[in-house]
């Protein structure tokens, strides 16, 4: 293994087809990865870019085409097989134990053993640490995984692959889910791991992020590949372009902003999080109809737990929330529900969605007990495939059907349908966290100007976001949040990212703490 | 009656010795649904294959005159039943809960049809060889503690070996760390190499001999003979302390004690005449503790993250 000159083909994927129900994911793909490159694999939502590479590890099998590694075809049955062959696999949605130690989950698989049968912890951690000192990715070995944060995660998950001997390591939207300082460290990786010859695939849908960290990127469009270029020799937009099929907006077209009444007002508002320490620590806000307020921050510093007091899913412990006058402190979802105010949650597969039910059922969730969808004691499937059709229509979701398992979509269609049952119900309040996430650019598009129509129809919108980029874009005024407190709000005209990146970091203040 | 040292002495004396062998059971069927339950299979089959295990191992010794024959056969007979639930709830991705149920119904039809067929009786068998006791040479001098473990029918000393040796596998050994692994999170063991199927299969069907041996120990470690539906509910007592032990081989093993020591209690207050608290309330005992643990009043209790869920690898 390794014996390819730098630059050679290290992996060749040609004609490549898979076929699930009702799509057809992968439509004779040719894939081609120098050694020692970065590669970007760029595509919409459900173009197929998660197919390919899970065919390539062995998790699916391809109804057609062959796959050659260092020059010679192989045949890959399961995983086990592309471990052999040195390929690694970052997934989307992570592969580790929660309740298992770093180096356990590490050597899962290929533990080290005294006299062949027990598992040699010491000699585990040993190894873990050679590897992570080799590769100057430092982690502590006996932490527990859900102990440590998701840039960590995502580490171990390299490191993982790094420790079977990976020479062509996938990563699937790594970026997803880190902060931008835990991107920076990505890279630098990143760019280690080429320096040493090991291969890799990037998919991301951040063109800013593709542009900055690969060689070259090839562009899959509804399970084909439409183009392989040089990095160096294209822009963003030609990229955006490339992807999905015409010219996208990356700025989002934005009339200045016209507030209304207060509708939702938090005084002083406390909560604990799931350990039961203090997250949100007298928070109070006001966001009127007709604007957007964004919340900045660095992750885990109490968003997701004032939202989910927001929307019902977590006690305040002391403190007031009122929705247009009224009281709503800890009422029950259903009933916030009622009063017009919808979630867009930041987890998609705990909140969001029922995997194992089908794209309609997921999409009248909040409302299938009303008519039409309810004829007296049983549902109307007429009425409800009709409105699923009429959303996957306008929030151009790419699913084979209404009937389809909600699990099997891409991640980023996922999302849409999430967005489409939110954003239909007519809301009085939209609480919108990481809106975007896993979206490809033209969907991004498509979300973004339809929280701004919300807007502009006089509906308060709080957005809550990690990304700066997305808050700057979107919001009216800007909160940013530290430590479970708002450090401070300002109107987006006057923001800096330089301003609010030292905010995020507790470093400033405005009219202090 | 008197209650002076003495009494209580006998008393307490008479519980824990009779604690032992009521518990002996228990652990054997429970430590099997550490391991099934681990892998993330639950299995609720375990009442049926003690059931199958005690008719089993009857029906050897009858014909063998062996009763050590019977008991390895009464482990066997559990292990090919724990397959059928196997095979349902990993290669065709039944509900586990059913195929579980299935395989008790079937199991107290399949003995009670047997029992009619070949010994052409209803409601018991006849005797046969049973387990000689064991004596356990030095512990049965010591005071007190002799009297309770210095002697008794072998599956009592079997099952704290196997406690030890599943405690081994279960937390020291590479094959224990892997069937943690299917239990919590089988994509992630799937994706590092581990054979997903291979490990449920090994540990369902380690559960089906451990609770084939637990129906042996019931008809030829105590009894001589089979009774129908002589395993009386202790499958799912076992699963009980599964849950209260935390899943762990040797937190079933006290969860076990703690159930039988209610139970002996329960019994020699018959003997002894009390009527204080009814026997009901006794036998209620394994199960209100079992909810209060899973309820999160006794500590928290959490089994295995994909327990009970069947393993696809989507869209192969
Ligand atoms: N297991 C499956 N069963 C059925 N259909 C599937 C399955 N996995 C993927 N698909 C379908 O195949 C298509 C390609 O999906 P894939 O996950 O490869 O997209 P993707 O490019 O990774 O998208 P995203 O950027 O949203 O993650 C989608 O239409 C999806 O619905
Ligand atoms: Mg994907």
């Amino acid at each position: 293994m390794g014996e390819t000159a730098l630059g050679a083909p290290v992996l060749e994927m040609k004609g490549i087809t898979k076929r699930f129900p009702g799509v057809l994911a992968n439509d004779g793909v040719d894939f081609t990865l120098l050694k020692g490159e970065i590669h970007a694999l760029l595509g919409e939502n459900g173009a197929g870019k998660s197919t390919l590479m899970k065919i390539l590890y062995g998790l699916y099998m391809a109804d057609a085409g062959s796959i050659r590694v260092e020059g010679k075809d192989v045949e890959i049955r399961e995983p086990n097989d592309a471990l052999r062959l040195g390929i690694g696999m970052v997934h989307q949605h992570f592969m580790l134990i929660p309740q298992f130690t770093v180096a356990e989950n590490l050597v899962l698989g290929a533990e080290p053993t005294t006299g062949g049968v027990f598992l040699d912890m010491k000699a585990a951690i040993k190894k873990v640490k050679q590897v992570s000192e080799h590769y100057g990715l430092a982690i502590d070995p006996t932490a527990r995984i859900m102990d440590i944060s998701v840039g960590m995660q995502q580490r171990v998950e390299i490191l993982k692959a790094l420790l079977r001997g990976a020479e062509i390591l996938v990563l699937d939207e790594p970026t997803a889910v880190l902060t931008p300082q835990e991107v920076a460290e990505l890279f630098t990786i990143m760019r280690n791991l080429r320096e040493r010859g090991k291969s890799i695939v990037f998919i991301s849908h951040k063109l800013k992020e593709v542009t900055e960290i690969s060689d070259r990127v090839t562009v899959v469009r509804r399970g084909r590949v439409v183009g392989s270029v040089q990095t160096s020799t294209t822009t963003v937009d030609a990229l955006a372009g490339l992807m999905v099929g015409r010219a996208v907006e990356l700025v989002v077209e934005k009339g200045p902003s016209n507030p209304g009444d207060d509708v939702l007002v938090l005084q002083d508002v406390y909560a604990l999080d799931q350990r039961r320490l203090p997250a949100v620590k007298g928070v109070s806000l006001t966001v009127r109809g007709g604007e957007i307020l964004g919340i900045a921050g660095v992750d885990g510093n109490g968003q997701n737990e004032l939202v989910e007091v927001i929307t019902g899913m977590r006690r305040a412990t002391s403190g007031k929330v009122l929705l247009k006058g009224t009281d709503i402190t800890n009422w029950d979802p259903r009933r916030l529900s009622g009063k017009g105010v919808v979630h867009i949650p930041a987890d998609r597969h705990r909140h969001g969605l029922v995997l194992d039910f089908t794209v309609a059922e997921n999409m009248v969730l909040q409302t299938y007990y009303k008519p039409p969808f309810t004829r007296g004691t049983s549902l109307n499937w007429d009425a409800i495939r009709h409105e699923a059709r009429r959303m996957i229509e306008e929030y151009d979701v790419r699913t084979p059907s209404e009937d389809t398992r909600a699990g099997s979509l891409s991640g980023g269609n996922q999302q849409k349908v999430i967005v489409a049952r939110e954003l239909s119900r007519s809301p009085e309040l939209v609480v919108a966290a990481q809106p975007t996430r896993g979206l490809d650019v033209g969907a991004i598009e498509f979300v973004h100007s339809r929280l701004v129509k919300a807007r502009d129809e006089g509906k308060a919108v709080l957005l809550v976001s990690l990304e700066l980029d997305e808050i700057m874009a979107l919001a009216d005024r800007i909160a940013v949040m530290y430590e479970g407190v708002i450090v401070g709000i300002i109107d987006r005209d006057e923001a800096t990212e330089e301003q609010l990146g030292l905010m995020m970091a507790g470093a400033a203040g405005r009219g202090g703490r | 009656m008197t209650f002076d040292a003495q009494t209580i002495k006998y008393l307490v004396i008479d519980i824990l010795a009779s604690t032992i062998p009521l518990a002996t059971p228990l652990i054997l069927a429970a430590v099997g649904g550490v391991f099934s339950d681990r892998s993330g299979v639950v299995n609720i089959g375990i009442e049926g294959m003690i059931l199958i295990g005690s008719f089993t191992g009857v029906l050897t010794s009858y014909y063998t005159r062996n009763p050590w024959l019977g008991f390895l056969m009464a482990g066997l007979s559990g292990c090919l039943t724990a397959w059928f639930h196997a095979l349902a709830s990993i290669k065709y991705k039944a509900n586990q809960t059913v195929s579980g149920v299935a395989v008790n119904i079937m199991a107290t039809a399949l003995t009670g049809f047997l029992l009619k067929a070949i010994f052409d009786r209803a409601g018991q068998t006849e005797r046969v060889v049973k387990l000689a006791r064991w004596t356990i040479p030095v512990i049965k001098d010591i005071p007190i503690v002799g009297e309770i473990i210095g002697s008794g029918p072998p599956p009592v000393y079997i099952a704290f070996i196997v406690v030890a040796l599943a405690h081994i596998v279960m937390f020291k050994t590479v094959l224990g760390l892997r069937i943690r692994a299917c239990g919590e999170h089988p994509e992630a063991a799937d994706t590092a190499g581990v054979n997903v199927a291979l490990i449920r299969y090994g540990c369902v069907m380690m559960s089906g001999f451990l609770a084939g041996l637990a129906g042996g120990t019931l008809s030829l470690g105590e009894l001589s003979l089979f009774k129908e539906g002589m395993s009386a509910g202790k499958g799912y007592i076992a699963l009980a302390a599964v849950i209260f032990g935390r899943w762990t081989p040797v937190g079933a093993m006290w969860a076990s004690l703690l159930f039988a020591l209610a139970d002996a209690i329960q019994l020699i207050a018959q003997n002894w005449g009390f009527t204080l608290i009814p026997q009901e309330f006794m036998l209620m005992f394994p199960y209100v503790v079992t909810m209060a643990a899973l309820a999160g009043i006794i500590g928290r209790s959490t089994g295995p993250a994909a327990s009970g869920k069947p393993y696809v690898r989507r869209g192969v």
